[in-house]
């Protein structure tokens, strides 16, 4: 083992069902460096740290581990605590109905002298950990009363506090905004200088240039190499993960719409839902992409929530298409030729246990009504033919959602709103979690389906990816609407915008 | 590799494969006990026909006994099945339902305050129809407080497993009544040479199995079942699918009591539908259904409640006493549970797994 190698993986290699999930791979982690750990979905990436932290029962292969005789196999994320392992996962999987000290010190509670649980010792415990990490919160609180944002920093800080010597963030950045990712930055090149190894897995390039010093790249289960940031720009990143050259930023071609002339499609005047959204006035026209921007928690999504019925609406009008309506439900919506992709995937996307058939199908069959089942053999057409249309990498299509990567799932809740075949569709970040090239590919098509004259409402924390697809730009700050932009649509303006008068460029 | 499934791999994967081997199980003990006494060692599978004095020409046998005896854990089992998919609860009330129900019925037939009566006070199809109303009801109100007031299902279905039983003593004037009428007694007794519970049974099997293939319903249980806020936002009334398995569940009930009283053409509260909510919960688990809600397969809850009849019958035919049954069948239970739990069969999987690792090196 070199010196300051403080974990190495030879050769691991492991089979789900029907796909080879990794076969024979390498990686290697040293003291104090922060390494990406990149690939498209299904690439292999969360096998192998599941792999690592013991969650899956790898085949073939060995771990070291600094400090440690012979190989390591873990057993359980416990066992993998033990060697100094810690993880924090894309989807939080922490205790909602617990408080966040609680949730800090499951399983390790401080005791008393008479060994029951020292309270008192670990609420302050906990409120100096996260004011350390400079999150203000009351750790007292149960966590379901933070956003998923603030859930995510407390997962960060629960492995932070557990003295490990490797610290593994999957997809940690993905529910947060800007400025959280920035103190999460801070906070992970403060743990590098202090010897920690840290796998940091990320869709997002340019954070995999902000903060990592290696890169080591897996393609469809396989390695591919393992670079020193340096030596591996943008382009050559991308090739290598998909294996072949890509122009991610290929120019969409956005069609101008005459919005003076063009049909009100949503017309919604001081519609709002008390607690999460101020009173808002909005027009969306036929054929227009309209963007919604802001900080996460700003309300963007809640916004998007209120007209769809996700939320009901506690006053206000909506028209849709002329007609005063009343949405109470969210199949109200449907049937006015709404349809929503909703931010969580998990708990509101998936349903996890059917088959992507199913799980594709379902909202076009609650359409139809239950007494009108959708023919098997059409099922299974429209299954394929989104598989095939959003390149869904699956053993089969009667295969369970939730043994698909996250970056899929995501494509075949995308499917099921698309079969609806609606006139106004809400994506609520429908490209997180998912890799580059698909994510270019889901753009075009937003933009294709506004040609086709179906309205979009499109809601990302990436601005860039905004500004591709969008007409118009509505900006929420604190639950309110604050700005609508249509004209200069620029990476300066929107922020400016995001950030408010009062605190724009600090 | 070859693409095509081999026929093992296709039984391996065949999700009633365990309900059907426990139920061969308890067969394959029958016929080693039969062959151990020297009777004939099928003599488990043998039909045969008898005359009898009040029922004519009849089929005889301890299948044609299973079957029929059985035939209200396997109704009970199907709402159950419905029940625990949509809300990953349980209906405790279903046992107390069909008591009252079965009051109802008798007590309608009889007209109120009458103990026995060989006349019907109404026309029959008023008894058995006032019968099914009330199991509905009842479902109502368990879905009720389940769906729109998020009551967790074993608390609320609590109140009417308390209070049914004795709504139908009610009912009935703190009396058994009975009905000693042919046409009341026929759902318990038979139709030329088949036991009736059994035909009703296969009636009600094919309605809903007709049902679930011919609508959405089946598919609408399973997602809400799994996610209910996903289901929601995917344009899913999760309220009303849960509301709705719950009435079918009472309906059901209803259905079982009415053939259990007619059996004993007498509505006696205290003792019909007794301890059956277990039953029906345990056929469900037996049939490879998770409690947990969600995925259900109809069939495989239909093998289970038959797979505990036959550990009864074949308790009483090897000659354990009514009163040590109990024992000898928790035993039997606890073997069948364990086999399909997840670790015992992760265990298996790996094993084989292993096996055929070895195969492919070969």
């Amino acid at each position: 083992m070199e010196n300051n190698v403080v974990l190495t993986a030879r050769g691991i290699t492991m089979t789900f069902p029907g796909v080879k999930a990794l076969d024979n791979v390498d990686f290697t982690l040293r003291k104090g460096e922060i390494h990406a750990l990149m690939g498209e979905n299904g690439a292999g990436k969360s096998t192998l740290i599941k792999c690592l932290t013991g969650i899956n029962d790898f085949e073939a292969g060995e771990i070291h581990i600094d400090g440690i005789e012979g190989p390591v196999k873990n057993h359980s994320t416990r066992d993998a605590q033990n060697v100094g392992i810690s993880t924090v996962y894309q989807e939080v999987n922490l205790c909602p109905n617990l408080s966040v000290a609680e949730n800090l010190f499951i399983g390790r509670e401080p005791l008393t002298k008479l060994h029951t649980v020292d309270r008192a010792s670990y609420n302050k415990r906990s409120q100096k950990i996260m004011d350390d990490l400079g999150i203000e919160i009351d750790v007292t609180q149960n966590l379901e009363n933070y956003s998923l944002a603030i859930q995510q920093m407390v997962a960060i800080a629960r492995a932070v506090d557990m003295d490990c010597k490797v610290l593994i963030l999957d997809e940690p950045t993905s529910s947060l905004d800007d400025e959280e990712v920035e103190k999460l930055f801070v906070l992970m090149k403060r743990l590098r200088d202090q010897g920690v190894g840290i796998v940091f897995v990320t869709h997002f390039l340019e954070q995999v240039y902000a903060v990592c010093d290696r890169i080591t790249v897996l393609r469809n289960g396989t390695f591919v190499g393992e670079y020193p940031i340096a030596e591996l720009p943008r382009v050559k990143l991308v090739a290598a993960m998909m294996g072949k050259d890509l122009n991610d930023l290929d120019a969409i071609e956005k069609e101008q719409i005459d919005l003076e002339k063009s049909e009100v499609v949503i017309d919604a005047s001081s519609l709002t839902h008390t607690g999460t959204v101020k009173p808002f006035d909005l027009k969306i026209h036929k054929g227009e992409v309209i963007g919604v921007g802001g900080l996460l928690g700003s309300g963007r999504s809640e916004l998007a929530r209120v007209i769809y019925g996700a939320d009901k609406a506690s006053a206000g009008k909506l028209k849709v298409k002329g007609k005063d309506v009343k949405i109470n439900q969210p199949i109200d919506a449907m049937n006015l030729g709404m349809g929503m992709l909703p931010d969580d995937r998990k708990a509101e996307g998936i349903i996890g246990d059917l088959s992507i058939r199913e799980n594709i199908i379902l909202a076009v069959q609650a359409k139809r009504g239950m007494m009108k089942p959708i023919p098997m053999k059409k099922q299974e057409e429209l299954a394929d033919y989104y598989i095939d249309l959003l390149s869904i990498k699956c053993p089969s299509r009667e295969a369970k959602i939730n043994q698909l990567s996250g970056g899929n799932q995501q494509k075949v809740i995308l499917a099921r709103w698309l079969a609806t075949d609606a006139d106004f569709l809400i994506l609520d970040e429908p490209t997180r979690g998912i890799d580059v090239g698909t994510k270019s590919e889901i753009q075009k098509l937003v933009v294709d389906l506004a040609k086709e004259g179906k309205s979009i409402m499109f809601i990302s924390s990436e601005i860039s990816e905004m500004l591709r697809t969008c007409n118009r730009m509505v900006i929420m700050r604190d639950g309110e609407k604050v700005e609508e932009l249509d004209k200069d649509l620029t990476q300066e303006s929107v922020m400016a915008a995001i950030a408010g008068g009062d605190k724009a460029h600090e | 590799m070859n693409n095509k499934k081999s026929f093992w791999q296709k039984v391996k994967s065949w999700p009633l494969l365990l309900p059907v081997v426990c139920l061969l199980l308890v067969m394959a003990v029958n016929i080693i006990y039969d062959a151990s006494i020297g009777n004939n060692p099928f003599s488990f599978f043998k039909i045969t026909l008898q005359t009898t004095t009040g029922n004519g020409t009849i089929l005889y046998g301890r299948i044609i006994d299973i079957l029929n005896r059985g035939s209200e854990a396997a109704i009970l089992a199907l709402g159950m099945t419905l029940v625990v998919s949509s809300s990953a609860g349980t209906d405790i009330s279903v046992g107390s339902v069909m008591s009252l129900s079965a009051s109802v019925c008798c007590m309608l037939l009889a007209g109120y305050g009458v103990t026995s009566t060989s006349e019907l006070a109404v026309p029959l199809v008023v008894g058995l129809l006032g019968a099914l109303l009330i199991g509905c009801l009842c479902g109502a109100f368990n879905g009720f407080l389940v769906a729109h007031l998020k009551i967790q299902p074993m608390v609320a279905t609590l109140i009417l497993f308390t209070a049914a039983r004795a709504i139908g003593l009610l009912v009935c004037n703190d009396m058994i009544v009975y009905v000693r009428n042919d046409s009341f007694g026929f759902f318990g007794s038979f139709l030329g040479p088949i036991p009736t519970p059994i035909i009703i049974t296969v009636i009600c099997v094919l309605i809903l199995g007709t049902v679930l293939k011919k609508t959405a319903l089946g598919t609408y249980i399973q997602s809400v079942g799994i996610n209910p806020k996903a289901s929601r936002i995917a344009g899913l009334n999760s309220k009303t699918i849960i509301f709705l398995t719950y009435v079918l569940c009472g309906l059901f009930a209803a259905v079982a009591g009415i053939m259990q009283s007619s059996r004993i053409t007498s509505a006696d509260s205290n003792n019909i539908g007794l301890y059956m909510e277990l039953d029906a919960i345990l056929a469900v688990a037996l049939g490879g259904n998770s409690l947990g809600g969600g995925k259900f397969n109809l069939a495989g809850s239909i093998i289970g409640a038959y797979t505990i009849q036959a550990i009864t019958t074949t308790l009483y035919a090897l000659g354990v006493s009514t009163s040590q049954a109990p024992v000898y069948k928790a035993v039997i239970v606890i073997i069948i549970v364990a086999i399909q739990a997840p670790p015992v069969q992760a265990y298996f999987r790996k094993k084989s797994a292993a096996k055929n690792a070895v195969k492919e090196v070969a």
